[in-house]
């Protein structure tokens, strides 16, 4: 019988405290012991970015980050980006553009845009695409993909 | 996964007691090879040994003698820092090539290295920048060259209880220059069919060659240094005709088998191709251009 | 002209707003397959067979029996016998239900790495997991056949001893041990290849591809006190896996309700039940709900990808470039049951060509595979690579544009199908044309070692049958709820397509997809029939609400119904223009006249709309590596009315992206036992951002009368001319031209190689 440990992480800007086995995922943890479900599960090896979250501000597979690993770490899930009822402008930008189709890739896409954006608010397509290339999508092609992070860089330059 | 227990040491004797306990234990840096192997179950070890804690596994220092790299440090910490992407070039864009993004902000040289794959992106430019390994282990400390860390596909020179605390990797010399580039069929996010470092210093008018080193990747059971190619250019002039020799002589040293990721003649064609277009890359560092 | 009377002045229809399910989606809140979850529910995990090909002499599962956690354990021994056998398809074809189920779990015999021998229903997926480690199956290892021509061989590996001929939209006949075949012509093949000035002959290869869907399959099943089964699932079609395990279980259809969850991509590859039926089973032993989840190495083993292939393709036409003559011969992988898609590839190998004088033959052949399902217009893909290179080579050898040859030799309406009817109104010739004017088809391209290609593509699309209900409140707003499984957007589509009928704004239309007990029959979202099937269900369903309404006007008016006409949003009496009433107006009158209104409609629509498309593409050859680029990227398509254009033009960059992996680096990849060794995302390589240019999608827009508002469906047919245009522009980079997918670097360089060696002779 595995015994679970005690892990103290905050999430989204909440504390959450939360009692997890060793072996299971920081992905598996957002998803079945915090019920945060916008987190998903595409491949589980570290291939397809559709488990992407941040953690202390750098872009993670969360499907190759133990739950237990989180203790006294932040981590940013989907969930986190809309603020007060807004969605954030790379939300915003992926629904306007049609950046998503069937939208089971998009929150990986999102949290993999916004640390981007974090660390270069004005980046070039060539390098929009090589930062998401760890992100599969297979419904869009990712032409309206770019397009989507182009204009949320732009609206966001503009915010500030 | 199995089930397995999780430990958290706080300094280097700490982690040697854990790993050098009963039940075998596997020491996680990155997780991006450990965590994916232990849910293929290809690895079950009893005792997961956290070794983000540990001081001298995580440092990151360049100095007079070279850089001291904690066998933990992700890539991104690597190929992010200014100095040592001005440095060690080739060793900044191996670490840029691990996985995407989000496996670079977790994945470590260290790890990547002793995880001893034929083609692990960061153990060539290693090879070629003569990158030493420290290892400690219970018996104590001890100092081996990286060329000579991979024993066979998956394997390491590791003994049971040791553990890669850090790499050394010396200062680079006047007129030198290194590069790393891989072949893989898509842009990204794929395992090299075929990669290859090259270091070389040049004469101080940068018409000859003074010494080269060329490492090969997936192409033998181990990343290899392929040290015929790379002495056949000692003292010889600059130009194409002496680069494809060495690159002929890279393509006859490597041993490539045909698995899902490329064929033997493939693999041998392009150690060629490869080894042709880094010592190009390196030499145009070496002048500084 | 092509252009139908209804193509009139749209208000909704052709506009762009923001789909109603979109937020949800973008915050992560929205319910995919395994974000469902019930209270006290268990979960499973399948055992699989790790041989191609074995006889299963014992399944002991005490073992696994004995760990704790474990609540639930079934073989192939717990299954009935389908009620069913057979399940009509239309076209003659059929669904063999025995197939079905023995693919859901083996029964004595595993035809494929990958296919289910036991499930188990655990307290959490690691405790499954260690149970099915500790199942212990003793196999005798048989050997298996890998590819068609292997499995065609004399002496080849039998896989079944009797079969039902595969019989996917038409049916074969059994000519081999593991194949059936069957036949379509027209006219004289061999005499209008003599007759040809021209004549090449080329053969082919491709490997098995699958669909890719980022979201893996997952369901939960319930099996209440009552018998009563629900389902909660990612499916494209809720009433197929409905029927699937009505039939597969034997319990009455209207037993089991299938509640359709978000899906996370499916391109054919969800239409079928493989995990519903073993969760429901061990739901009912457990007496707990149970969840399974396949992992992604499950869903490339042990789903339904699509077929590889060996073509050989003969064609011959007149110098002036007309084609004359074709003899054609396909042989499509089956998998290990039969009933692949070679009737669709053949059926559109040529059917958007005249050409007099063909004959195509087709075989269903069976490998130790997972059973073929399709993926996006399936079988169309590899048909084309075969038949548009070798139109791309006739048009070279008779000094012919591409296009233009392609021009001459166009279908148009009227013209005889080789599917035995006229032509109904298609695009062909406004989509050539709208290539040629486009900058991408004349500006230069410099470069060495690059060159350009295009290829046409061709499919026909589904009707099949859609159920819509509507209702309308006081306040004017409606609810309309359909049975179709929404993939990427049709929610919207199907509410655009009310509204517009209606007279209404679109956000006065709230959007639901129905559960198998709550809305009619539906079939799946499949064949580019949403937008178009269901949108015509959604159009009569709206009629009747219209005639409703005016009924109540006319009861209000004191007038006949007669005397009320409807136009624009406005019900107002044809004498009296004084009287009259806004949509929102009349709706809050229908409490004090009668009562709330609702209709509903269940329609199988013909006039389905044929889609084409042509692909046009610039690549460039790294002649060191054999590394195909893509530098540039347009697709056009006849798309009849975008009712979305966003929409479409999404649909055509992501089937062309499919196409574009399809075509360079995908394929399963099988060691010498016949085990997948690529069984991650690693190794099965999908195009990423980085691989692709932007691509344009230009939208032609002829109309179809089968359709009130002109719409042809536009969901597949992208994903046909990747491989050939592709092929076609390596072709003109570096003068080989590739006769095998995927174009993999290895095999260029080896084409490359050979045409050196050649030149040199």
């Amino acid at each position: 019988m595995s015994t679970r440990m005690r892990v103290a992480a905050t999430v989204n800007g909440e504390s959450a405290e939360f009692l997890c086995e060793p072996r299971q995922s920081l992905l598996e943890v957002l998803r079945e012991v915090l019920y945060l479900t916008g987190t998903k599960e595409g491949c589980n090896d570290g291939n397809c970015g559709a488990c992407s979250v941040i953690v202390d501000g750098t872009l993670v597979n969360s499907c190759c980050m133990l739950g237990v690993e989180a203790d006294g770490r932040s981590v940013e899930t989907v969930e986190g980006l809309a603020q007060d009822g807004k969605l954030h402008a790379l939300q915003q930008c992926y629904l306007e553009e049609t950046g998503m189709q069937c939208g089971f890739c998009t929150p990986g896409f999102l949290m993999s845009s916004k640390v981007l954006l974090d660390t270069n608010p004005d980046p070039t397509d060539a390098q929009i695409r090589h930062w998401l290339s760890g992100n599969l999508c297979r419904c869009t092609g990712y032409d309206k993909i770019i397009r989507a992070v182009k204009r949320a860089a732009r609206m966001l330059e503009k915010s500030k | 996964m199995h089930d397995f227990r999780y430990a958290t040491p706080r300094t280097l004797n700490e982690a040697l007691k854990l790993l050098g306990g009963r039940g075998g234990g596997a020491l996680l840096a990155g997780g991006t090879d450990l965590i994916v192997k232990m849910r293929a179950r290809r690895l079950q070890p009893g005792l997961v040994v956290d070794a983000k804690g540990v001081p001298e596994l995580n440092v990151l220092k360049l100095d007079k003698s070279g850089l001291t790299l904690g066998a933990a440090v992700s890539c991104r910490r690597v190929y992010t820092d200014a100095r040592i992407a001005k440095t060690y070039p080739a060793l900044a864009e191996s670490a840029a090539l691990v996985g995407g993004i989000g496996i670079q902000g977790r994945a470590s040289i260290g790890g990547n290295l002793c995880n001893a794959a034929p083609s692990a992106d960061t153990v060539p430019a290693l090879i070629v920048l003569g990158a030493i390994a420290n290892i400690r282990g219970p018996r104590g400390s001890r100092k081996l060259p990286v060329a000579e860390f991979c024993t066979g596909p998956g394997r390491n020179a590791l003994k049971p209880g040791e553990l890669l605390v850090s790499l050394k990797i010396p200062k680079p010399a006047k007129h030198s220059g290194a590069f790393f580039l891989r072949f893989i069929p898509r842009n990204e996010m794929d395992i090299a069919v075929v990669n290859a470092a090259v270091a070389v210093e040049l004469d101080a008018k940068g018409k000859t060659f003074k010494s080269a080193r060329i490492a090969v990747g997936a192409a033998a059971p181990i990343p290899l240094l392929v040290r015929e190619a790379g002495e056949c250019l000692a003292g010889q002039p600059i130009n194409e005709k002496n680069i494809q020799e060495a690159a002929r002589l890279a393509a006859l040293a490597v041993r490539p088998i045909t698995d899902m990721r490329g064929t033997v003649e493939q693999r041998r064609h392009l150690a060629a191709v490869l080894t042709a277009r880094a010592l190009r890359g390196a030499v145009k560092r070496a002048k500084g251009e | 002209m092509n252009k139908p009377e209804t193509l009139k002045k749209l208000r909704v229809v052709g506009t762009t707003p923001v789909r109603p399910d979109g937020q949800e989606k973008v915050m992560g809140r929205a319910v995919y397959g395994d974000d469902f979850r019930l209270p006290g529910m268990l979960h499973g995990r399948v055992l699989r067979s790790p041989h191609a090909h074995a006889v299963i002499k014992s399944i002991d599962t005490r073992r696994a029996e004995k760990l704790a956690g474990v609540r639930a354990i079934i073989t192939g021994k717990d299954f009935p016998k389908p009620s069913v056998a057979l399940v009509p398809m239309g076209e003659g074809g059929y669904f063999d239900m025995n197939d079905f189920a023995d693919n859901v779990i083996a029964k004595g015999k595993a035809f494929y790495h990958g296919h289910a021998i036991a499930a188990v229903a655990a307290d959490s997926p690691h405790i499954a997991e260690e149970a099915i480690a500790l199942i212990d199956v003793k196999y005798e290892v048989l050997k298996p056949v890998m590819n068609v021509r292997q499995a065609m061989a004399k002496g080849a590996t039998v896989l079944h001893k009797e079969f039902n001929p595969g019989a996917f939209f038409m049916k074969t006949e059994r000519v081999l041990p593991n194949a059936s075949r069957l036949e379509l012509k027209n006219g004289d093949a061999a005499k209008g290849l003599k007759e040809a000035d021209v004549v090449v002959e080329r053969e082919y290869t491709t490997e098995t591809v699958h669909q890719g869907y980022i979201e893996s399959h997952i369901c939960t099943a319930q099996w209440d006190s009552n018998g009563l089964i629900t389902i909660w699932c990612t499916t494209q079609g809720a009433f197929a896996i409905r029927d699937q395990v009505s039939i597969i279980l034997a319990v009455p259809m209207s037993k089991v309700k299938v509640i359709p969850l978000e899906i996370g991509g499916g391109f054919g590859g969800k239409d079928t039940a493989y995990i519903e039926p073993l969760a429901t089973m061990l739901a009912r032993k457990a007496d707990k709900p149970v969840k399974i989840v396949m992992s992604r190495a499950e869903s490339l083993l042990s789903t339904g990808p699509s077929s590889g292939t060996y073509m050989k393709v003969k064609m011959g036409a007149k110098k002036d470039g007309m084609l004359s003559g074709g003899d054609l011969h396909f042989a499509f992988e089956a998998g290990a049951f039969p009933g692949g898609p070679i009737a669709a590839a053949c059926l559109t190998s040529i059917t958007r060509y005249n050409l007099p004088n063909v004959r195509i033959e087709g075989f269903d052949v069976m490998v130790n595979k997972p059973k073929i399902k399709p993926y996006r217009a399936p079988g169309a893909t590899q048909s084309h690579f075969a038949v548009e290179t070798v139109i791309d080579e006739l048009a070279e050898k008779t000094g012919m544009d591409p296009v233009d040859f392609r021009l001459k030799n166009v279908t148009k309406q009227g013209d005889r199908l080789i599917l035995g009817f006229p032509c109904p109104p298609i695009g062909s010739v406004e989509l050539l044309t709208a290539v040629k004017n486009h900058p991408h088809y004349n500006a230069p391209l410099k470069g060495a070692h690059r060159g350009r290609g295009m290829a046409m593509g061709f499919w026909f699309g589904a009707g099949l049958t859609s159920s819509a209900e509507l209702s309308v409140n006081g306040d004017g707003t409606v609810q309309l709820c359909t049975g179709s499984c929404d993939l990427s957007g049709t929610r919207l589509t199907l509410s655009m397509q009310c509204a517009e009928a209606l007279g209404i704004d679109i956000d006065d239309v709230v959007p639901s997809i129905g559960d198998t007990h709550s809305v009619g029959y539906t079939f799946q979202s499949v064949g580019s029939r949403t937008t178009f099937a269901t949108g015509i269900a959604v159009y009569e369903t709206a009629q009747k609400i219209l005639k409703q309404m005016a009924e109540r006007a006319a009861l209000i008016w004191q007038a006949a119904p007669d005397d009320v006409v409807f136009g624009e949003g406005i019900f107002t009496h044809k004498n009296d223009p004084s009287k009259r009433f806004g949509f929102k107006e009349l709706a809050a009158k229908l409490d004090h006249s009668g009562g709330p209104i609702s209709a509903q409609s269940t329609v199988t629509p013909h006039g389905v709309g044929f889609q084409v498309a042509a692909h046009l593409v610039d690549v460039e050859v790294d002649v060191e590596t054999g590394k195909v680029e893509i530098l540039r990227y347009t697709t056009f398509q006849d798309a009849g009315k975008a009712v979305h254009p966003d929409f479409v033009a999404g649909q055509m960059q992501g089937g062309a992206v499919q196409g574009i992996g399809w075509a360079l680096n995908e394929e399963y990849w099988y060691n010498e036992q016949g085990q997948l060794v690529n069984t991650s995302l690693l190794d099965y390589r999908m195009p990423t951002a980085l691989d692709m240019p932007m691509i344009e999608a230009v939208i032609i827009e002829t109309g179809n009368p089968g359709h009130p508002y002109g719409v042809r469906g536009v969901g597949e047919v992208p994903i046909v001319p990747p491989p050939a245009a592709i092929a076609n522009a390596i072709y003109r980079a570096i003068g080989v031209r590739p006769d095998a997918l995927p174009m993999t670097p290895a095999k260029i360089l080896k084409l490359l190689q050979q045409r050196r060696g050649s030149a040199a002779a």
